[in-house]
């Protein structure tokens, strides 16, 4: 059987070697009969003769190799067709069905395949790698690389081909028609290198563009040139203005690249400065390729090993001591890159392409019934074909062929329903999963669809084939169906597909529960500000090119606030350094807090978020004020050293918010002055809804000495604007107007309502929740389908039966009771074994979960009397019919 | 008489003119089986090659590609022990059907009595 496998996989090479033999055999008779003296045309001809027909010969010795001829094939899926004409119904509910099924395992595979499967765009990305510093005795998990680590990896590592340090910056780009923001890439030379990309057009930097000092250049992303240069070749050699600075334009980026997973506009060299690199200074990104060979253990320890190197090489950071660094106890935390760029998408993703493929379980269930129904009715078509010769490997083959011809069928139209899905699964799921502009359907995802089908067809087409294609020809010739031990047989088939379905429906309507579940808990979470849709949010940056003083920058953002509530509709605007559930833009510090607990216990300083905010701000987001009082403009431009904390540290802290008030605190560094604790506000869920709320600290917008560095002023600040207006297309006009009014150089950017923020950060969620609602159902939908398929089987097959029951008396009552009990015991088991799957399930994704159990008592409850009395309903209706029979008919019914 | 060969019996004819001549090519074979029938057998030389096929899977004989006498490349099959064991076993149920066969035949028709 093997080897008649393996011939048909190397089918060329057998036919070649056959026709050579056939060639040589044909002319040895050739040159016999041309010995004899015939012509030569005369010669062949006879050589003919005396073979036989060639072709014939070819057909028979590939049919002896194991390889169907093609004409077997064509005939079987020819009948195959023809069949399924014959069933248009039963077809149309396959079809449906499977496309379903499929298309949504299709779908959602070519998301996982983009996200999780295919490596990063880039050459030999496996070697590629993220590098960050942990310090368990600081509580601090992971913490982007510092430049000093950086500097003293790209001289000293024995494991690294290259290192190349990143960061993002905001810009405005002047000079042009309009003032815009852009998303600037400050990397170092060595980025692209490390990538391993080239430019499309001119260069990258050279390690001397990348010296502090030198004239800055640009290198342009594809997109941004499109946009902003009209794809114009000769920009290479012109300048660009960030951020008041003039750079040189010396390249363009090719159309696919993308940095990581940012969106960028244009990369700029970072121009380390070594003279001003500290030990400490964490914070960068950092990332580097292996050098061949070598393992990321390896990297590892390699890199512990510079740790200490680094931190002698560099001065410490002023106000801190190498005491303090070394307290840390920092760890090299080395990641695939991939994995540092998909992130923990991988565990929503899993769970969805899990609970689809359990979907496609119950669809094929659900087909393989309504194949066992069709094939039940050709049984004596088989027979007759059987008696008439057909060998039954021949019919098993015939059927196995229509199976698989539907499943093809069905996965070519599951490719269209996964084109549509995808469209719908990318508006849901565009801004919480990484890599979505990769996705798309390929190569890889057509032949998953393929095997998907094929895999399915043998999965439902197997049963039929047991059932029927085996020898009991005189049986079935001899009996009608109806009552025989074969339809009984059959009937405890059908029930093991209903338990089945019923267990596999239940278990994805528990994980459906819980997420509705988790999404109830989530939206239940007060984040800390009210009404998050009236709160229009835009982003302002006044870089020191434009206004070097910090106090003068410091007005210039308030008069901007000021304009800003001057507006009509608008109750209060205020501005800060960054905003609750906002993306990558919070400040950390370690926090130092005069007579605090943790000091008390003799903890090392915690690293914590520190905002900058304006007056009002507190009053505009709708949080409130616990204790103390908010800061005023006298506290900015007196740059009195005052703070405001959230409860969960005040209360942690010193005991309560009334506790706080006048304590002190201070930053990391003994250079910082310490601050009165002047206002307890109450806690916002700064990280997003589903982390606890941060212990926040809240420094005035304009200050002496913000995170360890002057000038104390937030050059890029996020204004929050209350207004019912937010969102519409006339307030922001008037936004914008009123920005320009004080500034007309400024571009504004993220501008986004509150409510916007808020909704990303349970987009993840809702989709899970989304998805698993969709499955669920579909699940439900197909095994109360089955149910009620094989109720109305058993009422049929048992029609006579119940005729002579109710002839001789018995109760219509009793009757429907019987079919309704039979179909109940059925669904019992199917929930029991449903349940203990369920709970296997809900333990894997108990990582998307929040705020509820695994094994929540409700939704197990809910659900399972749900599934229970959907099914009473499904077997209800056709034993109805049952209980309706006239004996008088049922019994001339034959 | 029907010149047709009998199911069964050409794989016979094949592994015995193997035993008696060694290794051969399809085209000797025939030859040889043609010159021993002495034009009793009708055979379409064709089906040689799927009955050829049919013993090799079954482990009787096996191939190889060699030159034959006129210097060209052609596949040669030769027995292997399976295959003498498999002729001494098909001899014996041969002869045995047509010892039974020829009993048959040679018990007189009721209306000959």
């Amino acid at each position: 059987m093997l080897a008649k496998l393996w011939n048909l996989l190397r089918t060329r090479r057998l036919d070649r070697e056959m026709d050579a033999e056939l060639r040589h055999h044909l002319e040895s008779l050739e040159a016999e009969h041309r010995a004899r003296g015939l012509t030569p045309e005369d010669a062949r001809l006879a050589a003919r003769r005396d073979f036989g027909a060639v072709s014939r010969t070819r057909e028979d010795h590939r049919e002896q190799r194991g390889l169907p001829p093609l004409e077997t094939l064509a005939r079987d899926v020819r009948l195959s067709l023809r069949s399924m004409r014959r069933a248009p119904v039963v077809t149309l509910a396959v079809l449906a069905t499977l496309a379903i099924g499929i298309g949504a395992n299709t779908a959602i595979f070519s998301v996982v395949n983009a996200v999780l499967i295919r490596p990063l765009p880039y050459p030999e990305a496996d070697r590629l790698i993220s590098i960050s510093l942990a310090s368990p005795v600081m509580q601090i998990a992971d913490l982007d690389s510092a430049p000093y680590v950086y500097l003293t990896q790209r001289d000293q590592s024995r494991t690294l081909e290259g290192v190349g340090l990143w960061f993002l910056q905001a810009v405005n780009v002047t000079g042009r028609e309009q003032p815009e923001r852009v998303m600037a890439l400050r990397a170092t030379a060595d980025i692209l290198p490390v990538l391993g990309v080239e430019p499309l057009l001119g260069r990258y930097f050279t390690p001397t563009d990348d010296e502090p000092g030198r004239r800055p250049t640009a290198v342009l992303m594809h997109g941004y040139w499109q946009r902003q240069f009209g794809g114009d070749r000769a920009v290479v050699g012109r300048t660009v203005t960030v951020d008041g600075a003039p750079h040189d334009i010396i390249g363009v980026m090719p159309p696919r690249f993308r940095f990581l997973d940012q969106d960028v506009d244009l990369i700029a060299p970072a121009q380390l400065d070594p003279a001003r690199v500290f030990a400490g200074g964490f914070g960068a990104p950092s990332l580097a390729r292996l050098k061949p060979g070598v393992t990321i253990e390896q990297a590892a320890a390699d890199l512990a090993r510079l740790l200490p190197v680094a931190a002698d090489a560099f001065p410490v950071m002023p106000g801190f001591t190498r005491e303090m660094l070394d307290g840390g106890e920092w760890q090299p935390l080395l990641l695939p890159l991939k994995q540092d760029v998909v992130g923990d998408a991988g565990n929503t993703l899993w769970v969805v392409m899990g609970t689809l493929g359990l979907v496609l379980l119950v669809a094929c269930a659900n087909v393989a019934n309504l194949i066992l129904v069709r094939t039940e009715g050709r049984q004596r078509e088989l027979a007759v074909r059987a008696a008439l010769g057909a060998s039954w490997g021949r019919i098993a083959r015939g059927l196995l062929t229509e199976s698989i011809v539907l499943g093809v069928a069905g996965g070519v139209l599951g490719v269209a329903v996964a084109y549509a899905g995808l469209r719908v699964l990318l508006t849901l799921g565009a801004s919480s999963l990484p890599r979505m502009d990769e996705i798309a359907i390929d190569g890889s995802v057509l032949l998953f669809a393929l095997a998907v089908s094929v895999l399915s067809a043998l999965l439902f087409g197997t049963l039929p084939v047991l059932r029927y294609a085996r020898p009991r020809l005189a049986a079935t010739l001899r009996s009608e169906s109806r009552g025989s031990s074969g339809s009984r047989e059959h009937l405890r088939a059908r029930g093991a597909l209903v338990i089945l379905q019923v267990a596999l429906a239940l278990a994805l309507l528990v994980s459906a529960g819980l997420m509705i579940r988790t999404f109830g808990e989530l939206a239940g979470v007060d984040p800390g500000f009210t009404r998050p849709d009236e709160v229009q949010t835009l982003r302002v940056t006044i870089p020191a090119s434009s206004q070097p003083d910090a106090e003068l920058a410091a007005r210039r953002q308030q008069a901007i606030a000021d304009a800003m509530a001057a507006l009509p509709g608008v109750e209060s605007a205020a501005y800060a350094s960054a905003l609750p559930l906002q993306p990558g833009v919070t400040q950390m510090d370690l926090l130092v807090m005069e007579g605090g607990r943790m000091q008390a216990e003799g903890e090392l300083p915690q690293n914590r978020a520190f905002h900058l905010v304006s007056p009002e701000f507190f009053a505009t987001m709708g949080t409130s004020l616990v204790a103390g009082r908010d800061f005023t403009s006298a506290d900015l431009y007196e740059r009195r050293a005052v703070a405001l904390i959230s409860e969960d540290l005040a209360t942690r802290e010193w005991g309560s918010p009334a506790e706080a008030l006048g304590r002190h605190l201070r930053g990391g560094s003994n250079q910082q002055p310490w601050r009165e604790v002047v206002g307890v506000v109450s806690n916002v869920h700064n990280q997003g809804v589903h982390e606890p709320a941060g212990r926040t600290v809240y420094l005035p917008a304009l200050t002496e000495f913000t995170m360890g560095q002057p000038p104390g002023v937030a050059r890029s600040v996020s204004y929050v604007i209350r207004s019912d207006r937010a969102g519409t297309p006339g307030f922001l006009a008037d936004v914008q107007r009123a920005v320009w009014a004080v500034d007309p150089e400024l571009p504004l950017a993220d501008v986004r309502t509150m409510g916007d923020y808020y909704g990303d950060s349970l987009a993840r969620t809702s989709l899970t929740l989304v998805l698993l609602a969709v499955a669920g159902s579909m699940a439900l939908l197909l095994g109360v389908i089955g149910i009620y398929g094989v109720v109305s089987y058993a009422v049929s097959q048992r029609t006579r039966e119940v005729g002579i029951r109710l002839a001789l008396g018995a109760e219509r009552r009793e009757i429907g009771g019987m079919f309704l009990r039979q179909a109940l015991a059925l669904t019992a088991v199917g929930v029991v074994v449903g349940l203990a799957g369920a709970i296997g399930l809900a333990r894997w994704m108990s990582v998307l979960l929040f705020g509820v159990s695994p094994l929540d008592p409700v939704t197990y409850v809910a659900v399972s009397v749900t599934l229970v009395a959907a099914a009473a309903l499904a077997s209800y209706l056709p034993s109805r019919r049952a209980m309706r029979l006239q004996p008088t008919v049922a019994l001339r019914d034959d | 008489m029907s010149k047709e060969v009998l199911q069964g019996t050409l794989d016979l004819m094949v592994l015995r003119t193997l035993e008696s001549m060694g290794p051969q090519h399809g085209f000797g074979l025939a030859k040889r089986i043609l010159q021993i029938s002495e034009g009793i057998l009708d055979l379409n030389q064709g089906t040689l090659y799927p009955a050829l096929l049919r013993l090799e899977q079954r482990g009787w004989i096996r191939s190889k590609w060699g030159t034959s006498d006129h210097n060209r490349k052609a596949k040669f099959y030769e027995l292997t022990a399976r295959g003498r064991r498999q002729i001494a076993q098909e001899t014996e149920s041969w002869t045995h059907t047509v010892s039974l066969m020829d009993r048959f035949l040679r018990t007189p028709a009721p209306e000959d009595r």
